[in-house]
């Protein structure tokens, strides 16, 4: 297969239209607005709908009801969208349709800024939106794993016919990496049989997130339990590197990730036995792993762009069997592997006993 | 002693009035004199006359009629508040063949759903809009709408509204008249008999305008909520003629051309 030169955000959008996507609505928002120019020039080329929404509101609605239909449906954004989206992605979760949703995140609150940032962990993981409900959230740590893992979010989604964000850092969306896109799939024309879409010779069918009945919403609400279980039992994914003789363990997603990978290297060549363990499935969330690393190692160091999102959730996992150190940066500021280097070396040259507490260490070394 | 077999009637039966095919046989929880359940047998005797039953996609709203999926034997879905236009698109584009409207209050189309819209209307999305308009929120137990009248009572504005600090009341045929992607935008009133029947026309025309692919249509449908407005449904009746039709003018905001030379 051929390896072309892309940015991310245009590789995402290729791969989704090889995947077989029928169907964008977006709204421009830096640093993913080239996802939706480059659906806004090949839909029309494929004879699939695009369509630029009047806002993120009503993007993910357009979504919403193209998704009713059984159409593989996407739409792309950062985080000031996805907290418009919330409630569009609640009503999804609600009605059990299938869509996948990219968050090109960026610094935060507010309107932050245009800088790569992880700080939309939380919102994501939780999906946004009101109410009991499970969205599977993958992460990539390059344009090629961008690329594979929105081929798999379409089948994901609709296997469990759940929402699948997709969660790429805005270094990820701007970055440009030779890449090789799958081969096309051609849109499915079958359409699922719970799908809308005209009642012809058949009983009328509808979808809705409204269960008036406490008896019957709890039914709906379980069924979401045991779809998230099953997802927590086949879905999770995640990488390692340099972990079998590791006695130390950076763990980060994405660019993070990726960032703390040149660290473990530079620290392996000076003879550090340490690793890196990647979580590319941020939920479900690759809990026993890390707890069979915490098992077996000497330190954690969770490394992010944010100020400790996943840090709780690695906490959770390790469950007190090894001391978590935590190195972040924040507002769109990207960390350089020499400073992860440093961390490494922290870890090594003064161990974290068990009663320290990762964040208040951090902070204080941050605003010293 | 031989008993005589029954005689036949001498005259036959002649239907004149039944449910339509695309009307679901379920009791209705609306209330006594709304005219949501009117409203609801307009379209769905224009969808059989049309014999556009099998095509059709219904989008419920939030508000009284969030169930309105319940009374039609097609297909529906249930939106948002204020977003079942964006929903609308969203089914519409991918299957464009398809006969697509939203059923929508005051509340959700003039109030949280006026950007939807207003940009379905300015897109001419080709789908269909029922707009029940009753001066009030229905469903949350009569509070203020954005079409509520000056003065009017309500639970949010119990001294009635005051122009002076809630703002006036907001015309949504005549805004979206003016928008190109618009073709059909009428208002209508469920008062009397009359104005059901000029309501259904306009209905028929409303759909027609999307079978056509002529752009967005919207029909206004100035309606009734005696719960709320705390009346007996021959007052509400009353109400809508003497209060809401004063108001907002019925009147045709927007025909096509296609769709004047129309007969139906
Ligand atoms: C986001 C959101 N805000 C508020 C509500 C509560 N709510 C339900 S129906 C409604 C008003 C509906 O009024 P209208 O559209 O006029 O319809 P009617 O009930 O009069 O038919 C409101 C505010 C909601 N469901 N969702
Ligand atoms: S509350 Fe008003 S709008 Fe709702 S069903 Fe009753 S009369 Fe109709």
């Amino acid at each position: 297969m051929t390896r072309q030169l892309l940015k991310g955000n245009v590789a995402m959008a290729e791969a989704a239209i090889r995947a077989g996507v029928e169907a964008y609505f977006g709204y421009p928002i830096t640093p993913q607005s080239e996802l939706l120019e480059w659906m806004a020039k090949r839909m029309p080329e494929e004879g699939r709908a695009f369509l630029q929404a009047e806002s993120e509101v009503a993007a993910i609605n357009m979504v919403y009801g193209a998704a009713c239909t059984g159409a593989r449906v996407m739409t792309s954004t950062s985080g000031p969208g996805i907290s418009l989206m919330a409630e569009g992605i609640s009503y999804i979760a609600g009605t059990e349709v299938p869509a996948v949703i990219v968050d090109v995140m960026r610094g935060g609150p507010g309107l932050g800024n245009i800088a790569p940032s992880q700080g939309d962990y939380r919102q994501v993981i939780h999906g946004a939106g009101h109410g009991d409900f499970f969205p599977l959230v993958l992460a990539p740590a390059s344009v090629q794993e961008a690329v594979d893992l929105i081929g798999e979010a379409f089948d994901l989604a609709e296997k469990y016919r759940t929402i699948v964000f997709v969660v790429a850092d805005g270094s990820i969306g701007q970055m440009m990496e030779p890449v090789s896109l799958p081969e096309p799939r051609p849109p499915r024309r079958e359409r699922p049989d719970w799908a809308v879409g005209g009642a012809e010779g058949r009983p009328a069918r509808r979808l809705t997130s409204l269960y008036l009945k406490p008896e019957v919403e709890e039914e709906v609400n379980l069924r979401l339990v045991q779809r998230w279980q099953a997802m927590e039992a086949n879905e999770i994914r995640y990488r390692e590197y340099y972990l079998d003789d590791a006695e130390y363990v950076v763990l980060g997603f994405g660019t993070a990730g990726r960032v703390a990978l040149s660290a473990v290297r530079a620290a392996r060549a000076e003879g550090i036995k340490v690793g890196l363990f990647r979580p590319v499935s941020l939920r479900p969330f690759p809990t026993e792993a890390i707890r069979d690393l915490a098992a077996r190692s000497k330190a954690f160091l969770v490394v992010e762009m944010n100020g400790g999102q996943m840090l709780d959730d690695v906490q959770a996992a390790a469950q007190g069997q090894v001391p978590v150190r935590f190195y972040g940066r924040m507002g769109g500021m990207v960390p350089f592997p020499d400073e992860v280097l440093a961390e490494i070396h922290a870890l090594v040259s003064e161990p974290p006993t068990p009663a320290e507490a990762p964040r208040a260490r951090w902070l204080a070394q941050m605003v010293s | 002693m031989t008993v005589a077999a029954p005689t036949k009637p001498k005259t036959t039966l002649k239907m004149v009035y039944q449910r339509p095919e695309a009307l679901a046989d379920t009791p209705t929880h609306y209330c006594p004199g709304c005219t949501h359940g009117v409203a609801h047998r307009l379209v769905a005797e224009v969808i059989d006359e049309m014999g556009l039953r099998e095509k059709t996609i219904g989008i419920a709203p939030v508000g009284c009629a969030v169930l309105a999926y319940d009374y039609f034997e097609f297909d529906g879905v249930e939106a948002a508040h204020g977003r079942a236009p964006a929903m609308a698109t969203g089914i519409k584009r991918v299957l464009p063949d398809r006969i697509v409207f939203t059923y929508q209050g005051d509340g959700d189309l003039a109030s949280i759903g006026m950007g939807e819209i207003v940009h379905a209307a300015a897109r001419g999305e080709r789908i269909t809009v029922i707009f029940i308009n009753n001066a009030i929120y229905g469903m949350t137990g009569g509070q203020m709408a954005p079409t509520t009248l000056p003065n009017q009572i309500t639970t949010s504005s119990p001294g009635g509204r005051d122009v002076a600090v809630q703002g006036f009341p907001i015309r949504m045929s005549e805004i979206l008249a003016t928008l190109d992607g618009a073709a059909y935008v009428v208002r209508r009133s469920m008062h009397d008999p009359a104005n059901i029947r000029k309501a259904k026309k306009a209905i028929r025309l409303a759909f027609e305008a999307q079978v056509r692919g002529l752009g967005f249509s919207l029909v206004e449908l100035l309606s009734t909520c005696p719960t709320n407005w705390k009346m007996t449904p021959a007052e509400a009746m009353n109400w809508v003629r003497d209060n809401m039709v004063p108001a907002y003018p019925l009147g045709d905001y927007k025909v096509a051309p296609e769709l004047q030379k129309l007969r139906v």
